[in-house]
């Protein structure tokens, strides 16, 4: 009884944290498919979604929904320009320039703003907007925080779902990941569609970055880093390119991570991540969904 | 006249693929462009259609100067294409492939309409709607290229070589769809073909490419008794 209880416990703090790889995967998961680019700005567009709320909540007394709409607002604008200013200029350039730049975007977020006039480089605790609360289900306990992250994260996923699977634009992404050149033919215009991408991922990468500084209330420039990391593990273990691949991955990371802390030790918890990463690059590099690879 | 290509030259870095290329397309009629492999009958299509950028000319479609527009610009002047290989969206359904195909027609209703009258016209797409397009046979496949490019509602339709990799029954019914669309809805068409046999059967008037530069051109019946294009594409 003791170990079914902990395994479960153990169950919802993995899904928890697994809602917020799977919101940052989805960002690099679609931008991979439009642009086939390894977004590695796309971590601190979530640290920017953290910070955008810290501010929100201590300086200005607004409802929390109100601060997840503006956030979203705000690191989806983010989104959008860095793909204009950093990435669109270079569309016909070799991929490996793609992939440099988006190390220096990275790089560049993150040491721009931890000057002392921006957000700095310490660590700053982060006001939750509300008293966290443990509901005890006799097997396990969920707190409001928990219900708050599957809540938003279901919401989000489903918006996002219905977006791509039953809108024209939607379609139109998913047409651009398959054949760009295609696509134009049919009509869609196609930087308007990889702005369209950018923007969707980053709003979810700042949805992912509010709820994961609730659950863990304390935030830093670097903070998109590691997640960033693993997020983008989980989007290359459920098939890089697959959306639904992107979520399975965030939970399967998400799991891994908080069980391995919680049997072994957590000095493992980001080691075995990467071990994830060389099993899933040995043994099927296309990722859980994905299709067979084509030979370069 | 629909379309009025002048003094057209594309290069691929240093190579010239197509040479001050000047052509022109009627309203309503079928105009075959044939040549050899390489020839620049494939870069012309691309050109029309803005993928490939022009090194010198204009293309003038119904009076506008459409050379240099971005692709999905063009499309919605009213030209689609029948992409060499098709370039069907495998992993997405019939119906969806249809549905990109009408991607620029913000009219419902026309789009309905014209959804409809492509189901009337292929029935064996609308047996097949649900099905992945990369399940279809290659003349199912050659039917939905067809389809999506009639979902964008054009004036001109370009086919780059719609017989390609079909055996002859099936390359004869797709010529034969060709030859409906364009009696029936109108729809002029320019038909890039190496089979140039089945090209010239059903068109009206052609060019012969050689090389980058158009080297002769007039009506198909008399393309087709021409000893040396008889001798190069018709092969006795």
């Amino acid at each position: 009884m003791e170990t079914i209880s902990y395994l479960l416990q153990q169950c919802v703090n993995g899904l928890q944290l697994g809602a917020v790889y799977a919101l940052i995967a989805l960002g690099y998961t679609m931008v991979y498919g439009v642009l086939r680019l390894i977004n590695f700005a796309h971590g601190d567009i979530f640290m920017l979604g953290a910070f955008i709320a810290y501010y929100l909540i201590s300086k200005f007394d607004i409802p929390i929904y109100l601060v997840f709409a503006i956030t979203m607002v705000c690191t989806a604008a983010a989104g959008y320009i860095i793909e204009k200013v950093a990435y669109k200029p270079l569309r016909n350039a070799p991929r490996i320039s793609l992939l440099i730049t988006a190390v220096g975007v990275s790089l560049f977020l993150e040491y721009f703003l931890s000057l002392k006039f921006l957000f700095t480089a310490n660590y700053i605790g982060f006001p939750r907007p509300f008293e966290v609360q443990v509901y005890d289900l006799s097997l396990f306990t969920v707190t409001n925080i928990q219900l708050i992250i599957f809540a938003v994260t279901a919401v989000s996923l489903v918006l996002l779902f219905l977006l791509i699977y039953k809108t024209k634009y939607g379609k139109a992404m998913r047409a651009v990941s398959y054949d760009q050149e295609v696509a134009a033919l049919m009509g869609i215009n196609i930087d308007a569609t990889i702005s369209l991408t950018f923007i969707v991922g980053a709003a979810l990468a700042g949805v992912g970055g509010i709820l994961y500084s609730i659950a863990y209330p304390q935030i830093n420039v670097f903070m998109g880093i590691m997640p960033g990391i693993k997020s983008f593990i989980a989007a290359v273990l459920g098939g890089i390119g697959i959306i639904h691949g992107a979520v399975l991955g965030g939970l399967v990371i998400g799991m891994s991570e908080v069980f391995v802390s919680g049997f072994l030790s957590s000095t493992f918890r980001d080691g075995v991540i990467f071990i994830i990463l060389f099993l899933v690059l040995l043994l099927k590099p296309s990722g859980i969904f994905g299709k067979r690879i084509e030979k370069v | 006249m629909l379309m009025k290509i002048e003094g057209l030259s594309v290069n691929y870095g240093a190579i010239r693929a197509l040479d001050n290329a000047t052509i022109e397309v009627r309203q309503g009629e079928v105009l075959s462009v044939i040549g050899a492999n390489g020839a620049g009958k494939s870069t012309l299509i691309r050109t029309i259609t803005g993928i490939v950028k022009p090194a010198a000319g204009n293309i003038l479609f119904s009076g506008i100067d459409i050379s240099g527009l971005r692709p999905d610009r063009i499309v919605r002047l009213g030209i689609t294409v029948v992409p060499e290989g098709r370039r069907i969206f495998p992993d997405l359904s019939v119906k969806e492939n249809l549905e990109l195909g009408g991607h620029a027609i913000d009219d419902h209703a026309l789009k309905k309409d014209l959804y409809t009258l492509i189901l009337a016209t292929f029935p064996r797409l609308k047996e097949r709607l649900k099905q992945h397009a990369g399940t279809l046979s290659g003349g199912e496949q050659q039917m939905l290229a067809m389809g999506r490019a009639l979902m964008g509602n054009p004036k001109l339709l370009l086919l780059d070589e719609p017989s390609m990799g079909l055996s002859p029954i099936v390359t004869r019914e797709i010529f034969s769809f060709i030859r409906l669309i364009n009696k029936e809805k109108g729809i002029s068409m320019i038909l890039v073909e190496q089979n140039a046999h089945m090209a010239l059967e059903h068109s009206e008037r052609a060019y012969v490419l050689e090389n980058g530069r158009i080297t002769l051109c007039g009506p198909s019946a008399e393309i087709k008794s021409n000893p040396g294009v008889v001798e190069a594409y018709l092969g006795v």
